[in-house]
């Protein structure tokens, strides 16, 4: 080995072995395959974690549950509510993300806007979908700068009870 | 679990079109599923129930923050609309993070809105979507660095501070299911809400859906009513011509429906 | 292109038309155009080097060094679109650091570092005796300045520790060479033709997709490296002739210089041979790519309808005009018609970047032209002027930039190993 020719070699492997003692420090421990293989799998083990670790804000799930919670404080609006209507409407969807409340937020933003209700209430002649079960108006032509609120109670829409 | 069973148990998963013959004659799906109490996690769609109301939508925005400003979105939700004419209509705008409340089309800025006359609607439809989680997922695949996986439990996950953000992963997406985070800078994806799902929550997207069109469940218990139904009844994916494998099942799939 | 409050990325340059998916985007815009247009150049200068090297073309022997050292200058800027592009740059390391080699792209850190040795080992051999006789030079001189000292340290780290200029010594630099340049060539076809597969093996892209994608972009690439090698070298050369004639710098003055006549018959000879090669691997191109569109077009699968429509009406203009007719046929023409002379050449060479340039532009952005969803489609509007950071490095300025880039290395390069090599001094 002591002709020149070797030479840019040694370089290169100087550059190499820089490089992976580099590696040796900057890459985390937990990096490796899961169980679905190197393929689709490979990656840093300690992420999962950091995934299962994001912050909640819906409250706990199963609208029974949920109205059952709300019920203890908001009992009136809940017994109210008519199955077959919007019973089956999850409270936070209107009431925003409730995790902790009563603590925090102290009140709900409650979204009391024309465009959720038009959400599902808008009128779109589909005969096949699901959608004509679900009464709909005209936005431009149905009392048009009112707050659909201010008539219909949300929390029992059925006309004939209010 | 060994790579080759897990294999096996997905095939009775979606037992139906794209199985080959000799993988139904060796297994009993029963035995094979009551074996393996793990955790699978998969989705199911019932197109039939959706209104298109988009709360699916806004709960996802809010749980996982991805701002309402920015037009891109973990799931939305697609309007099909049939003429009598022969005519077809799709759109999703802003991914329909508001719903549908107008009944003209967004065919883009070039076309701008599609009056339909009421009369000449035919069928019309909606379609929720998400990351249907593969089976053999083409993203996590190119990605340079493996800074996107399957968790054990099969959902696929995008780990921000490894990600160097080159869109490889969403170039090989045949879903569009995913893209760069507009503050994060990362590419970002549904999560199957991993962080409410692995603490018996269910996601914000079922949890908001009035209708029960978007289901969840761990496919590997067999007593769950969702896994039932996607094992008894008759279920399709999108795009099985990719060979994903898709864990996102729907009910009344059409052709069009890409 | 409308203005958001919060853009993402990708919106601010791209026209979604009836049905696009709220995510889709073109995510991939100009900086992925010049990637492989950049590394087809690396490929192709070194492949044309090699010619003389390996195949031992005598004809080429000046081309060859000049390309050799335009290939070195070439790398750097094969990384930069690259990382440009990148949303988060300063982590572009992990793809040496954690490669998924299921990833075509995982594979770049590793073939460029393989590619970047072989091509700097073979400089070092080619240029060694340079360095010792330049180390030499230098020493002699009695009166040295800081800055020509400087140089001597520079000049001696250069040589590695070997001196020695013997017959036999500098026999061994001339094998050394010939066996990297052996094996550069599969590397460097390699580096190139894994680019074509970070193409190619995207499924869900209809355009995307085939097999045929890496040996298209291999034979592109190397028709775009011997262009620009050819008109690179042409460039420099009627520079030296111009100085040679008004014995303009320090080595027209010296009494050894080539005469304005040497020098034209040198270039006339190399151009005509290096053209040959050209024309050659314009034909295997143009053929590859034309069975690809054939094959489309008769298979008819169920992606044809919006490729079809893509292809034939919305891209036209790019694939058909300015693409095939400009960029391929009309060289083509310039180059096999009777009497072809230099500036014949050189005027087809710019046309024939030109072509292999809008390829690129209509792999990479006519394969995003269309959604996912078979429905809709989307335009590309490059930014032009840069307002900012995003608009700069993904719009036109950013290309230039990265296009620029090359030359203003090779200048620097030129100074360390002199592209153009006085007899002596060479091998």
């Amino acid at each position: 080995m002591k002709s020149h020719v070797w030479r840019p070699l040694f370089v290169v492997i100087g550059i190499v072995a820089a490089i992976l003692l580099f590696r040796a420090f900057y890459v985390p421990d937990n990096f490796g395959s899961g169980e679905y293989g190197f393929m689709y799998s490979f990656h840093n083990k300690d992420n999962d974690e950091v995934w299962k670790q994001q912050p909640l804000k819906y409250r706990d799930t199963g609208k029974q549950k949920m109205h059952e919670y709300c019920g203890e404080c908001h009992g009136g609006e809940v017994e109210i509510r008519t199955e077959d209507l919007h019973g089956t409407i999850p409270c936070e969807n209107c009431h925003g993300p409730a995790l902790d409340h009563p603590e925090n937020p102290e009140l709900l933003a409650i979204d009391r806007s024309r465009d959720l209700c038009l959400r599902c209430h808008t009128l779109l002649p589909y005969t096949t979908s699901e959608r004509k079960r679900i009464p709909g108006i005209d936005p431009k032509e149905h009392n048009v700068d009112e707050f659909c609120v201010d008539c219909h109670n949300p929390h029992n829409p059925r006309l004939e009870d209010m | 679990m060994k790579r080759r069973d897990f294999m096996k148990k997905t095939i009775v998963v979606i037992a139906g079109a794209s199985v080959p013959l000799s993988a139904l004659d060796l297994i009993d799906p029963k035995e094979v599923l009551a074996a393996n109490p793990e955790i699978h996690w998969a989705f199911l769609i019932d197109t039939y129930k959706c209104v298109g109301c988009g709360f699916c939508v806004k709960a996802c925005k809010t749980e996982n923050d991805i701002p309402f400003e920015a037009n891109v979105s973990r799931t939305w939700v697609e309007r099909y609309v049939y003429t009598k004419d022969d005519r077809r209509y799709v759109d999703s705008p802003q991914a329909a993070q508001y719903g549908f409340t107008e009944a003209k089309i967004d065919l883009g800025e070039h076309f701008g809105f599609q009056e339909i006359d009421p009369d000449n609607v035919g069928k019309a439809f909606f379609v929720p979507k998400l990351c249907n989680h593969c089976e053999t997922p083409p993203c996590t695949q190119v990605c340079p660095v493996g800074a996107t996986y399957k968790t054990d439990d099969g959902v696929v996950l995008v780990d921000r501070s490894w990600c160097i953000g080159c869109g490889y992963c969403i170039m090989a997406c045949p879903f569009g299911a995913r893209f760069f985070h507009p503050t994060e800078h990362v590419a970002d994806k549904c999560t199957f809400c991993y962080h409410r799902i692995t603490k018996g929550l269910e996601t914000a997207c079922v949890n908001a859906c009035p209708f029960s069109a978007r289901k969840m469940c761990n496919i590997r218990d067999i007593n769950d009513p969702v896994t039932k139904i996607i094992l008894n009844e008759r279920v399709g994916v999108l795009k099985d011509e990719f060979g994903t494998r898709p864990q996102a099942f729907y009910i009344g799939l059409a052709s069009e429906v890409r | 292109m409308v203005e958001h409050a919060m853009a993402v990325h990708g919106e601010l340059w791209t026209v979604k038309e009836l049905f696009v998916l709220p995510n889709e985007y073109i995510y991939w815009s100009i900086q992925i155009v010049m990637y492989p247009f950049m590394t087809g150049l690396v490929a192709g200068a070194f492949v044309l080097s090699s010619l003389y090297h390996v195949f031992g073309v005598k004809q080429l022997k000046e081309i060859a060094r000049f390309s050799l050292v335009f290939s070195f200058a070439l790398l750097p800027v094969a990384m930069m679109p690259l990382l440009l592009h990148l949303q988060q740059p300063f982590r572009g390391i992990n793809v040496m650091m954690t490669p998924h080699f299921t990833s075509a792209i995982s594979a770049f850190g590793i073939v460029f570092m393989t590619y970047s040795f072989i091509v700097a080992s073979e400089i070092w051999f080619e240029y060694r005796k340079h360095f010792v006789l330049t180390t030499q030079t230098l020493a002699a001189q009695t009166d040295r300045s800081g800055f020509d000292n400087l140089r001597m340290y520079f000049f001696k780290v250069l040589t590695l520790g070997a001196m020695d200029i013997s017959n036999e010594a500098i026999q061994k630099d001339h094998n050394a060479v010939k066996k990297l340049a052996t094996l550069g060539i599969p590397v460097a076809c390699f580096l190139h033709g894994y680019a074509g597969f970070i193409f190619g093996s995207v499924k869900a892209n209809a355009l995307w997709m085939t097999p045929l994608m890496p040996v298209i972009f291999i034979c592109s690439a190397v028709v775009s490296g011997i262009a620009l090698c050819i008109l690179c070298y042409v460039v420099t050369m009627e520079i030296r002739k111009f100085m040679a004639k008004r014995k303009m710098s320090r080595w027209a003055k010296d009494t050894s210089a080539p005469t304005v006549e040497q020098l034209q018959s040198a270039e006339t000879q190399e151009i005509a041979i290096a053209s040959n090669y050209l024309l050659y691997f314009m034909i295997a191109a143009l053929t590859l790519e034309i069975l690809d569109m054939i094959f489309r077009g008769y298979t008819q699968v169920k992606s044809w309808d919006i490729l079809r429509e893509v292809i034939l009406e919305r891209d036209f203009n790019k694939i058909f005009i300015m693409q095939y007719a400009i960029g391929n046929v009309l060289p083509f023409l310039l180059m096999v018609l009777p009497g072809r002379t230099v500036r014949r050449t050189t005027i087809a060479t710019v046309l024939v970047i030109f072509g292999v340039f809008m390829m690129r532009w209509n792999v990479v952005i006519g394969g995003q032209a269309f959604s996912l969803s078979f429905s809709g489609f989307m335009h590309y509007h490059m930014p032009f002027l840069p307002t900012n950071w995003e608009t700069f490095r993904e719009g036109f300025f950013g290309a230039v930039t990265v296009m620029a880039t090359p030359f203003v290395i090779f200048w620097f390069l030129n100074k360390i190993v002199p592209a153009f090599l006085k007899e002596d001094e060479a091998h």
